[in-house]
């Protein structure tokens, strides 16, 4: 991982150094160059604040579509099937487009594009939490039912002190997969104006007309985020696992 | 002991259960008395095990009725919670759960079923593991035990529930041999405190040390049933005396 990173960039100072660059654009020696960095930064704070609060909820709704798809009834079960199928049809970008403007016209709601893509976001990723959370939920034993049965506990204490921790455990690696999908397909949302990273650069850009330089720093800026939240799933996950062996 | 003079505590009668177009019971009907220890045997296949998980209706039966403590099993929600907890079970697999400590494992059921404090669930769940001699490991998680120490944390857990019958399905069968006679101590243990037990096993001596009652099944049917006494030294159907053969001088 540090190999990588360290030659990346060194590629990218080696290059920087060529004729072709302007980094003067973003260099923070500069005023104008610092003031342009930190226009380009501070979009971090709507790409995080986005994905994080739409995989929030869509992390309790996929498990809300999970449960009936794991019930013994068939009705129930084609409720999740349904669900997850025609959500999972439709492309991110549609539905962010849909949620934006389509919407408000049907509810007579006017909507922020903050929540307008945190419910295009979540609502599309909850069909996929739901098939990570139904494939956890039924990799957990046969016997932890029963045992949790033998000993009277109901339906929803089974669910969250017996199933649900354990297969917590075995999705967090699918779990943190789906974050940092999120955090990429924010930059979708700002086709509705939304003012995160990928915005910011496509307003520098029209204005410095230095798309090299400023799409580079982009590129880096969603490497370092994934890089900080990919290491944060993996320390989760060895820690989960430390608590069940000790 | 005068079984007769008891009333059931659990009745079952003329029970049948299917598995699709497979039949696994037919017919069967036993009666056992309070305090009473019965030890169920017979080839694998032969439906002893879907009998007892009738009795807490991990299995639903399709016909005949089975009633323990005055209720009966009539498939609803209200007749199932209230056995659920009357009844003990003890699995082949002991069925853990592995992210619990074994202090946790024996509190669940207590604190959230039993709606006891954490505290009484505690010192509740520190006498009955002191009952199968672990109390050193209650911090413990289940894999760090041996598959005899987490068979009598299983025990535990059932007998955390105070149940007034006790259930056992193949307790000792996932066990390396050199663990099977502390649990099956444990038992005897039980057994002597005057518990009501229904064990499905193949271990004749403990049968000969404990039951009341011996069944012998075979193809889903109750081919015999009768003291032990008579049971191992004069088993009337071929069928028992076969499998009694086989078991006993292997």
């Amino acid at each position: 991982m540090r190999k990588i990173l360290f030659g990346l960039c060194a590629a990218l100072i080696l290059s920087g150094c060529s004729a072709n660059w302007g980094w003067y654009v973003v260099n923070p020696a500069t005023p104008a160059g610092l003031s342009n960095l930190q226009f380009l930064l501070s979009g971090l704070y709507y790409t995080v604040l986005l994905s994080f609060t739409a995989i929030a909820i869509s992390i309790v709704v996929g498990l809300l579509i999970a449960l009936p798809g794991l019930s013994s009834k068939k009705s129930l079960r084609s409720m999740n099937r349904v669900y997850v199928e025609a959500v999972r049809a439709v492309p991110i970008l549609v539905l962010i487009l849909w949620v934006y403007y389509g919407m408000p016209q049907m509810t007579g709601l006017a909507i922020s594009v903050f929540w307008a893509g945190v419910i295009a976001l979540a609502l599309s990723d909850s069909a996929f939490e739901a098939e990570i959370f139904r494939a956890g939920i039924q990799s957990i034993n046969r016997g932890q039912y029963e045992a949790a049965h033998s000993i009277a506990l109901s339906y929803s204490d089974t669910m969250r002190f017996v199933i649900l921790p354990q297969a917590i455990r075995r999705i967090l690696p699918a779990l943190g997969n789906q974050l940092v999908y999120m955090l990429k397909m924010s930059s979708l949302v700002s086709v509705i104006g939304m003012q995160e990273l990928t915005r910011k650069a496509n307003e520098l850009v029209v204005t410095e007309y230095r798309p090299l330089e400023i799409y580079t720093i982009l590129v880096l800026e969603y490497l370092v985020l994934i890089l900080i939240v990919s290491a944060m799933v993996r320390w989760l996950e060895r820690r989960m696992q430390a608590n069940e062996y000790q | 002991m005068q079984a007769s003079e008891t009333p059931p505590i659990i009745k079952i009668d003329q029970v049948s259960k299917f598995f699709g177009e497979f039949q696994a019971l037919k017919d069967v009907s036993l009666d056992v008395r309070l305090g009473e220890k019965v030890v169920v045997c017979g080839p694998s296949g032969s439906g002893k095990s879907t009998l007892i998980r009738c009795i807490n209706h991990l299995e639903h039966h399709e016909a005949g009725t089975i009633v323990v403590d005055g209720i009966e099993l009539d498939g609803g929600r209200k007749s199932l919670n209230a056995i659920r907890s009357k009844v003990g079970m003890v699995f082949q697999q002991f069925n853990l759960f592995p992210h619990l400590t074994v202090l946790d494992n024996l509190m669940l059921g207590p604190v959230r079923a039993r709606k006891m404090s954490k505290s009484d669930a505690r010192d509740l769940a520190m006498h009955y593991l002191g009952r199968v001699h672990i109390p050193e490991q209650a911090e413990k998680f289940p894999k760090q035990l041996s598959g005899g120490q987490q068979q009598r944390v299983a025990i535990a857990r059932s007998l955390c529930m105070e149940p007034r019958i006790m259930l056992f399905d193949e307790p000792t069968s996932a066990l390396d041999p050199e663990m099977i006679n502390e649990v099956l101590d444990v038992m005897a243990e039980l057994a002597a405190s005057g518990m009501t037990m229904i064990c499905v096993t193949h271990e004749m001596g403990f049968a000969k040390r404990v039951a009341d009652q011996m069944v012998f099944m075979d193809h889903g049917e109750m081919v015999e049933a009768a003291d032990p006494e008579t049971f191992f030294s004069a088993p009337e159907s071929a069928r028992c005396r076969d499998f009694l053969e086989k078991i006993l001088h292997h």
